[in-house]
């Protein structure tokens, strides 16, 4: 069996991860080194793969590339990977550019037709957003195969060439949502402390506990509990979540010393101010999910963020009058 | 009630249907399903506007107005000055600073 031509710009590559590999992955997951977990695209050598083993194709994010390489195991493969900026396969499809004219570059910038026989690709089912398989195969005589939605069924699917429906479908079980909050806490943590400490200073511990806990539960609880809170829109849910955290805080204000109106006006003017700051959390977090249509996501931004604004506005409005006069009153 | 998702852009004309199943293939929602000569609409309310199957239908048989739903991105778009529906609303990759990786 002939073995590949242009050798020299084929780069080494395993199944196997490394811990550096491991410490990359959750570093990524914690947002550090933020936009730096690439791969160098290009074509690679997994094993010892001839001019018949199959191409498989990825995006130069590390998470991505290293999510199919280790499920590899055994094979001798190559992989053809895109320069999708350090974006994973999703993503970088809606945006274009894990698209058929990176894909159709890369297969002339390595010299493809000239390592394998064959003119097949598999491509992540993912990948589809952005490559139109038909016109890769007219632009460079490669058939586009779309694998399954996860890497670990790869495997399943490499038998038959043929995806089950299960594998086709995308599913966003209780482990993808719960990696996803480091992502979020790390980012916000920095407004986060802020705010907690401008409402201790202002109103005092119970509401800066209360801040944090609707902050929090938008972060952290929101994607644990997404299936299980009523409604299908985010910020409806978010409402909920957050009315549900606050409550507690409101009723231990109201009900504490000194009771007074001054307590009960607190308590309330909580539940007027917090319920929003979670929705308005929560409807940031449709960008993460995996079934959220453009054009319901803006349905709800127009019908929830004049509401969430109103409340938001007006309960820090009545709080700063309230401060005011109390201040008045003692002079 | 309180149901945004209802409703969405896709579209598709059962007549242009070549019947190739790649529609079948790339969506991650199970919209379409085979019947007979042509495929037809299972699911549309589940559709996410991703436009997997618009770009891989040859005869243009799908239509949908395609784009990320994800409001981060669209609220900093119109923050921005920008429409709220920009097609490059999504800025992840591009200069230092990325997002949804």
């Amino acid at each position: 069996m002939p073995g590949p031509k242009n050798t020299d710009n084929i780069l080494p590559t395993s199944s196997q991860l490394t811990f550096r590999d491991h410490l990359d992955h959750l570093a990524a997951r914690f947002r550090i080194r933020r936009g730096k977990h690439r791969v160098a695209p290009g074509l690679y050598a997994l094993g010892s793969p001839t001019a018949d083993s199959p191409v498989f194709v990825s995006a130069n994010y590390t998470l991505s590339f290293d999510a199919l390489r280790s499920v590899l195991k055994g094979l001798d493969a190559y992989i053809l990977v895109l320069n999708t900026h350090g974006i994973n396969v999703w993503c970088a499809a809606g945006k274009g550019t894990f698209g058929t004219d990176e894909l159709v570059n890369k297969i002339e910038e390595t010299g493809l037709k000239d390592v394998v026989h064959h003119r097949s690709l598999i491509l992540p089912q993912l990948a589809a957003p952005g490559v139109a398989a038909h016109t890769v195969r007219k632009r460079s005589g490669f058939k586009v195969e779309y694998g399954p939605v996860r890497a670990a069924d790869l495997s399943d699917y490499l038998k038959t060439h043929q995806a089950t429906p299960e594998m086709r479908r995308v599913r966003f079980p209780l482990k993808d949502r719960a990696v996803l909050f480091p992502v979020e806490l790390v980012g916000t943590f920095l407004p986060l402390a802020i705010a907690v400490v401008a409402v201790y200073f202002l109103a005092g511990l119970s509401p800066a506990l209360a801040t944090a806990s609707a902050i929090l539960a938008g972060i952290i609880l929101f994607p644990l509990l997404l299936p299980w809170l009523p409604f299908k829109d985010f910020s409806v849910k978010g409402f909920i979540l957050g009315l549900i955290v606050t409550l507690p805080f409101s009723l231990a204000i109201a009900l504490g010393q000194p009771r007074d109106w001054v307590s009960l006006l607190s308590a309330v003017l909580l539940l007027l101010i917090l319920p929003p700051v979670t929705a308005f959390i929560t409807l940031n977090f449709t960008g993460s999910t995996v079934f959220t249509s453009r054009s319901g996501v803006k349905r709800e931004i127009y019908a929830y963020i004049p509401i969430m604004a109103i409340l938001f506005g007006s309960g820090i409005l009545l709080t700063l009058t309230l401060r005011v006069y109390l201040w008045v009153g003692r002079l | 009630m309180f149901n945004s998702y209802r409703e969405n852009t896709l579209r598709y004309d059962r007549d242009l249907c070549i019947n190739c199943g790649m529609c079948l293939a790339v969506c991650p929602h199970g919209v379409f399903e085979p019947d007979g000569k042509a495929v037809k609409l299972a699911r549309p309310s589940a559709c996410m506007e991703c436009g997997a199957c618009q770009v891989n239908c040859p005869p243009m048989a799908i239509a949908v107005d395609s784009g990320v739903g994800c409001a981060a991105a669209m609220i900093m778009a119109a923050l921005k000055g920008r429409k709220l529906d920009d097609k490059d609303a999504c800025t992840c990759g591009e200069q230092t600073e990325t997002c949804c990786s």
